[in-house]
């Protein structure tokens, strides 16, 4: 496939960026969207052309959470359900130009091209994502048995990267999803159920507080996840919230 | 001069462990706050690790090349992890976990260790549910086990195929917690680049924030190295893309001695390569091998007619294919070890049998999707059907997968003693950069318990009995020489770097030693190859620092210079790998020296003469490093040659 490229290029976070256009040739299919950008940059690094493009990755298995760019409009590009790195060239045709981006949201700056800092994230958890159990001295597991049918919600919400493809999705950049994705994991489990309230309340707190948006109900996260986490968390989020301040 | 004595305690081997715990020195709280401690690394056994230091009351340093510390490697792991908690009722202990590890290792591994491992195993599963881990469960409510390679018990816990994924989002949390009360302090993107050591001890690090480019120093009374395994050094592994074998080769160069470096694990279930634009080789778990059917063609037209699109697989019956590893180990048929599995597949390829290129065989699920329904099989493996069918483009429900062997993990690494402290007083070694527990083989399931094992219950224990003798030595302000030498030295590296100004990127130069190493040093090793490889890498490491092109600045994020520094240790690791698998006459575990082996084309092992550990000591650029020998004795567990056949 040959195809045509505008990459977002910026030397760093204080630096104004523009668009750049590249060409790349001979693109197998079954190659992925990172590799098609090794083979770019492969190009500009032996042609002597442009430094190389900035991009994060790391597992490219759709795991870390690390890759994520904005392709064509959309966070992850065309496919549903899969992450940047797991985005294959398949789903594109020969002569396409592709436009990618970083993701644009006031919580996360730009570090360079399409590389941003995500550490609102990390502060978020920080906040209060966990449960306060100190090492050592702890019951057997088997001691409180959990409803098959609570862990696997709880794991359903358990399976987010932290990728933050719902906030670039979001009109708001609200970090809703991702928050929600957190208390939802304990909310279902005996053994969050403890702090259940000081955790959420931290939670957003911090969100509101690092700059990220509210959340209207578009679903645009929702769509664009890679892990599919489900607006129902969210709504889960919102009783625990309500039930936090009321009591 | 470092001596190599592992201190082991004295005992019998189920008291050791705990003799030891009665007996070691501890740290009163008022003077943990004094003390400061570096962890490099994020993943399971750094975060663990960090996270239980932290909440001693000592202070910790965690540094990560990420932009967070859950995204370390450890995220990846799919399977599950192994405990001996027989909550299945099979005939599971402490002492058959211990025994099959030893075995799995084909008998090069540490019993004192190991039995540890499996003491603190149940421990683990306790800790990880306590912290929200949501393990698969069973529909009475209580945890969900599955059956591994190289066992006959269901020890395996698992969160669908995501098991790692949470794990490390447990530690993470624990870790994020104690940052929250500044018992830790974080440096996401910075990564390690030199070892400081004042007086003969570890002092602390010079690490490169990796966003300006900026060389910072950092002291600690001691240092954690926790930074995963070597094995992207083939440039084609599982590993993640950044996964390196820098800071076990700063710190190698240092003085600690690197063990066993020719141990490298590689996985018999993996998507096959397709093409050279390929970063890396995704994995196929293997919990998969307890549901799949590994087979090829019984008959090479037919191999061949698979391989020319003629004839597709579903079309074979029953009787024309070969189920090879039911037919040559009926007792463990396909749940195997991994380093048996990997190699009779490499043999039925190479004896014309392979489909796709030629260089792979089938899964099938077919009579698992029979007896069991659809349902449950999507249920047990619907993600990893689903990364399959992105990746391949092909539906595994209806047409078998196809996998083949590639580079998974490096049971080679650092050398530590039964306190995990390397041969450098205050340094130590943990998770999959130490050389510990897992002999010449890891069996599935056990590179996590071992992380967890190490970063919550072993580390913080034992760094303890050296930190006692430590609280009266104050911080240094790091404007001291050797934190002063250590970073010219590092200056001087990068200015060297960002000279070469050669042609050539530095993934083309990375993929053109892999491929080397892949061929002498991998699956099958031979001992005129491996003269080949050492001349050969001798050549690559003049060309690397001739031809290879670093565009950009170093003060700016500069991926290709993290590369290059990374590519070139990774050259060096290779020559080690290669002079330790030449050393070792022998066939054990992953390393398969061609020489030695049984007519049935079995590993044969040489107890008489390398029933040992090999670590290796650097003794300077350019000189031959010396070999160590750390003897093994069983007294616990008889040594036999490893039979899955009965
Ligand atoms: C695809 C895959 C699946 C697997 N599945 C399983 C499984 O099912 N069960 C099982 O038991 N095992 C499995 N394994 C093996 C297991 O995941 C690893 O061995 C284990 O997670 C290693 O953990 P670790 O903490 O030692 O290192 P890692 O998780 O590799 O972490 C390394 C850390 O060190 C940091 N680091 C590295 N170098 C530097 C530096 N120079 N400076 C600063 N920081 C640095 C990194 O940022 C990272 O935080 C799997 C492995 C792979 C590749
Ligand atoms: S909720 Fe989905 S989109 Fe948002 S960070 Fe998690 S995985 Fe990414
Ligand atoms: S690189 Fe890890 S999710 Fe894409």
């Amino acid at each position: 496939m040959d195809l045509t490229l505008k990459i977002w290029r910026q030397e760093n976070a204080k630096a104004k960026g523009k668009f750049e256009t590249y060409k790349v040739k001979d693109i197998s299919p079954d190659s992925s969207f990172l590799e098609m950008l090794d083979v770019l940059n492969q190009q500009l690094i032996e042609d002597n052309v442009a430094v190389p493009v900035c991009f994060d990755h790391d597992c490219r298995e759709g795991i870390c959470g690390m890759c994520g760019l904005y392709i064509n409009g959309r966070p992850h590009g065309p496919d549903t359900a899969v992450t940047t790195c797991q985005l294959h060239m398949r789903k594109f045709n020969d002569g396409d130009t592709i436009v990618i981006e970083p993701w644009r949201a006031k919580p996360f700056p730009i570090i360079k091209d399409l590389v941003v800092d995500r550490s609102a994230f990390d502060k978020i958890i920080e906040a209060g994502g966990y449960v306060s159990v100190n090492t050592g001295g702890i019951p057997d597991a088997n001691a409180i048995p959990i409803p098959k049918k609570d862990a696997d919600i709880s794991m359903d919400a358990a399976a987010c990267i932290g990728c933050g493809a719902c906030v670039a999705s979001c009109k708001n950049a609200s970090a809703m999803l991702f928050v929600a994705a957190k208390v939802s994991q304990f909310a279902h489990l005996p053994q969050g159920k403890v702090e259940a309230k000081d955790r959420v309340k931290n939670m957003i707190a911090k969100m509101d507080e690092l700059g990220f948006g509210n959340c209207t109900n578009t679903g645009a996260c929702e769509a664009e996840c890679p892990k599919e986490i489900s607006l129902t968390h969210i709504a889960k989020l919102n009783r625990e919230f309500f039930a936090a301040k009321i009591l | 001069m470092a001596t190599l004595n592992s201190k082991i305690p004295e005992g019998d081997i189920s008291q050791k462990w705990t003799n030891y715990k009665a007996h070691q020195r501890l740290v009163n709280p008022a003077n943990k706050r004094k003390l400061d401690v570096i962890v490099v690394g994020t993943g399971l056994a750094g975060a663990s690790a960090s996270a239980s230091l932290a909440e001693m009351g000592f202070n910790v340093k965690a540094f990560c090349y990420q932009d967070s510390p859950r995204r370390a490697h450890s995220i990846a792991a799919q399977g599950g992890i192994n405990a001996a908690k027989n909550y299945q009722n099979d005939g599971d202990s402490v002492y058959r976990l211990f025994y099959d590890t030893i075995k799995g290792g084909d008998y090069r591994a540490r019993e004192a260790n190991v039995h540890r491992l499996a003491e603190v195993s149940n421990s683990i599963i306790d800790q990880c549910v306590a912290q929200g881990v949501p393990f698969a469960r069973e529909y009475g409510g209580l945890l969900d086990n599955r059956s591994f390679g190289g066992a006959q018990v269901s020890r395996t816990f698992y969160a669908r195929g995501q098991t790692g994924q949470q794990l490390l989002l447990g530690a993470y949390s624990a870790l994020m917690r104690q940052v929250n009360k500044k018992k830790v302090t974080l440096f996401t993107r910075h990564e390690m680049l030199n070892l400081v050591m004042v007086d003969g001890k570890a002092r602390g690090i010079i690490a490169r924030d990796m966003v300006t480019g900026k060389l910072t120093r950092h002291f600690a009374h001691a240092v954690v190295i926790a930074s995963g395994g070597y094995g992207n050094a083939f440039f084609l592994s599982t590993n993640a893309m950044g996964s390196n074998g820098s800071a076990a080769w700063q710190i190698y160069k240092k003085g600690a001695y690197f063990a066993n470096p020719a141990y490298v694990q590689i996985h018999p279930t993996c998507i096959p390569v397709h093409g050279s634009f390929q970063s890396k080789l995704t994995l196929m778990s293997e919990s998969l091998r307890n549901d799949g059917r590994i087979w090829v063609p019984r008959k090479k037209e037919d191999a061949e007619a698979i391989r020319a699109g003629k004839l597709k697989p579903t079309q074979l019956a029953e009787e024309d294919r070969d189920y090879y590893l039911e037919r040559r180990y009926p007792a463990f048929g396909n749940l195997v070890p991994r380093d048996v599995a990997s190699r009779a597949a490499k043999e039925r390829c190479d004896a014309g049998y392979g489909v796709g290129s030629g260089l792979a065989v089938y899964l099938d699920f077919a009579d698992a999707i029979n007896r069991l329904g659809k349902d449950v099989v999507e249920a047990r493996y619907g993600n990893l059907f689903q990364m399959y069918e992105k990746i391949v483009d092909d539906n595994p429900y209806e047409t078998p997968m196809m996998i083949y062997p590639a580079i998974h993990y490096t049971m080679g690494g650092i050398w530590v003693d039964y306190e995990l402290m390397t041969t450098i007083p205050g340094l130590y070694a943990i998770g999959e950069a130490n050389f510990s527990d897992h002999g010449a083989n890891r069996l599935g399931a056990s590179a996590l318990m071992q992380g967890l094992a190490d970063g919550y219950f072993v580390l913080p224990y034992t760094i303890q009995n050296y930190l006692s003798d430590e609280i009266l030595t104050p911080r240094m302000t790091t404007k001291e020489k050797e934190f002063e030498e250590a970073e010219n030295e590092i200056t001087g590296k990068i200015d060297k770097l960002m000279n070469i100004n050669g042609k050539m990127s530095v993934d083309s130069f990375h993929k053109k030693f892999g491929l080397q190493l892949w061929d002498f040093v991998g699956m099958a090793r031979n001992k005129e190859g491996l003269e080949k490889a050492l001349a050969s890498f001798k050549e690559l490491k003049e060309s690397f620092w001739k031809d290879i092109k670093i565009p950009g600045k170093k003060d700016e994020l500069n991926p290709e210079l993290e590369k290059a520094g990374r590519v070139a240790d990774f050259i060096e690791i290779g020559e080690l790998m290669a002079k330790d698998a030449l050393m070792r006459e022998e066939s054990c575990g992953g390393h398969f020296r061609e020489e030695h082996q049984t007519e049935e084309g079995e590993a044969k092992r040489n107890d008489k003469d390398f029933m040992f550990v090999g670590a290796w000591e650097y003794k300077g650029e350019g000189q031959e490093p010396a070999l160590h020998k750390e003897v093994l004795e069983y007294e616990n567990i008889q040594v036999a040659q490893r039979n899955y056949k009965k």
